[in-house]
């Protein structure tokens, strides 16, 4: 049995969105809603959903950077919301995030090395030289050169931006590395790099990812399992051949037929793909206004997630049966 | 058969600080009566600033210095701007990547698309509108008449991408050039907004020039691909036979590096084949072919010589010593 590096139970947040300014009443909206998830020790979890499926929240209160509702995280067996001063320094230090956009994520007016050893002087690891030596390393580790060290944000290419991201993310030799679309902004040349150097990292260092993406063939190279996001719930999680062989909600199902094939023969849609995700505060399922399949109990029941088998998640009523 | 949209030669040059780039340089292409021609590159390859060209919309720093770009028989560049301004819309069209940022926020939608058929058409306002409405219910938007009353930030990314294609369809355009319309787009909305184009594009006998850097979108929407690299065409061919047997290096390279190709599962391989380096500096160009440092195949003569676009088998060209047997 893996061990359980961080364990979501019932996560919340709830923000409360105005109407305009003719309309000042506040709108609760439920970026998360009841999570249940766990990520293992070693393991590569991909988090897919849709713009405004919550996906980025999570990932945001993983980190810390914003406190939930309700709910809980346990980093390996611990409230993270029950963390002294110091416990959440130590939990930082352990857990890093790379970003989208490498260009809004990197001072413009810090050097690529500067920003690469800054968390260690943050961190108040090591004298200023076993810092510059550390930086250099990991610089040479995701393919940058000793070089690239004095020069600005600016001057680097998209890709190689990417690659400072990620030497800041590494320099405290974390355990968990939290990457909220990474490669979304890259060309695909440049995009294919930057996964392979990530598969290269976290076998070096005995990472654990929490990859967060839109794109389903990106998580299919990466992820050891899947986990499907829409409008703040979990509605599937399942190891990764099989999320893709045989999904079992039909949200899945949908977002898996809406990927164009590279085949240019293969143009029919298995699924009909329709609608936009928009969320009502009732109760029922949340997908049921775009769904083919939809019968009278998803509208009475809010659907659970259910153990299909030992390894896989679904939360529709009448997953298994379509 | 005459194609309807013949870019022949055509070089447009940007002045900027650092001196002047070439970011589209000698691009010659065809575009046959009704159908879509994909066009695909990275970023900066020169494939927005190619359909900017065709509507002679560049910005200030931006000039056409080469080449004629024929539409239904008529070179473009040699109207007069206002000329130029009467075919905008009616007979070509273009939509954006970001239509938040192409639609007018003060105004409602249905003004705006009303706004662009007057434009066009001597029709009274009211008439003007209700045509509107129709356009908004041909795109697939619900409750039409209440949308029309919207402004653009009342309504979700793929509605306002209806709205820009509604608009584009008003005046019947014989050409519509679509840069990156799905590209910030969920893949949900992008499936349902490529099969609205592709429906409109059926029923007005419309021809289509979509510009994108996805390969899926292109093997899905197009007939037809041409691959730009660096401000040049380096390949194009019909739609199968680059997908089949690509040519040129570097679509062989691009083709091979999406997560896409790879099985996953237990048997999946580890790493995804790349493209080494990164696009040339477009002030510093290589004298000869422009791929030539990245590629694995270079022989001398790419380091010295620019290849020219040769028909290989029929219909397909590229611009390659390698591929061409050398």
């Amino acid at each position: 049995m893996a061990e359980k590096l961080v364990e979501i139970h019932q996560l919340c947040k709830t923000y409360f969105v105005s109407g305009g300014f003719l309309n000042p009443q506040k709108r609760p909206v439920r970026a998360v809603d009841h999570m249940e998830m766990t990520i293992d020790r070693g393991e590569t979890l991909g988090l897919v959903g849709e713009s405004g499926c919550g996906k980025s929240t999570l990932a945001r209160l993983l980190t810390g950077l914003e406190k939930p509702t309700s709910g809980q995280i346990l980093f390996k067996g611990a409230d993270i919301d029950s963390f002294s001063a110091e416990e959440l320094k130590a939990y930082r230090h352990s857990v890093q995030m790379i970003f989208q956009d490498s260009y809004s994520s990197l001072n413009p007016r810090q050097s690529a090395l500067s920003i690469i050893k800054e968390p260690l002087t943050i961190h108040r690891i090591g004298d200023k030289k076993t810092r510059e030596k550390t930086a250099l390393d990991l610089m040479a580790k995701v393919g940058l050169s000793a070089q690239h060290a004095r020069r600005y944000p600016h001057e680097f290419s998209g890709g190689q931006r990417q690659r400072i991201g990620i030497a800041r993310a590494l320099v405290l030799h974390p355990e968990l590395i939290i990457a909220d679309e990474p490669v979304s902004s890259l060309d695909v040349s440049i995009q294919a790099q930057i996964l392979n150097l990530l598969v290269d990292l976290k076998k070096d260092f005995g990472l654990t990812y929490l990859f967060v993406s839109h794109d389903l063939n990106v998580i299919r190279f990466l992820a050891d399992r899947v986990a499907v996001m829409y409008l703040g719930k979990l509605v599937e999680l399942a190891p990764n051949p099989r999320m893709y062989d045989q999904p079992l909600h039909p949200y899945t199902r949908m977002l898996l037929s809406a990927i164009p094939s590279c085949d240019p023969r293969r143009k029919e849609k298995k699924t009909a793909i329709r609608g936009e995700a928009v969320a009502e505060n009732d109760r029922g399922c949340a997908f049921r206004n775009r769904c083919s399949y939809r019968k009278a109990i998803c509208s009475e029941q809010t659907p659970e997630l259910k153990k299909m088998d030992e390894r896989h998640l679904c939360a529709c009523h009448l997953a298994g049966s379509i | 058969m005459e194609p309807l949209l013949d870019i022949k030669n055509l070089v447009t040059v940007f002045d900027t600080e650092r001196g002047s780039i070439r970011a589209v340089d000698g691009v010659s292409l065809q575009v046959r009566a009704g159908e879509t021609l994909g066009v695909v590159g990275e970023s900066g390859c020169g494939k927005t600033v190619l359909s900017l060209s065709v509507m002679r919309l560049l910005p200030a720093n931006g000039k056409i210095i080469g080449g004629q770009i024929v539409f239904a028989g008529t070179d473009l560049l040699k109207l007069s701007e206002e000329e130029m301004r009467a075919r905008r819309g009616k007979d070509i069209a273009m939509i954006f990547q970001e239509p938040m940022t192409s639609l007018n926020p003060v105004f409602r939608v249905g003004d705006q698309i009303a706004e662009a058929i007057r434009l066009h058409q001597q029709l009274p306002a009211k008439q003007a509108m209700a045509l509107s409405v129709e356009l908004l219910r041909e795109v697939g938007i619900a409750e039409p008449q209440k949308r029309a009353r919207d402004y653009p930030h009342n309504l979700s990314g793929g509605m306002r991408q209806r709205v820009m294609i509604a608009m584009a369809m008003s005046c019947h355009p014989r050409l519509l050039l679509a840069d990156e319309p799905t590209t910030a787009l969920d893949v949900t909305i992008q499936a349902q907004i490529l099969e609205l184009m592709d429906e409109l594009k059926r029923k007005n006998k419309m021809t289509v020039v979509l510009i994108t850097h996805d390969l899926g979108v292109v093997a899905q929407a197009a007939q037809r691909v041409a691959v730009m690299y660096a401000g040049k065409v380096v390949e194009s061919a019909a739609v199968e036979d680059l997908f089949d047997r690509p040519l040129h290096p570097y679509t062989q390279g691009l083709l091979e590096s999406l997560p896409a190709a790879i099985a996953s599962g237990p048997d999946r391989k580890q790493y995804l084949r790349t493209i080494p380096g990164s696009v040339p500096d477009l002030y510093h160009m290589p004298p000869g072919c422009r791929f030539s440092d990245r590629c694995a195949h270079g022989i001398e003569r790419c380091r010295r010589e620019e290849p020219a676009l040769a028909e290989i088998t029929s219909g397909h060209h590229v611009a390659c010593w390698w591929a061409a047997g050398e």
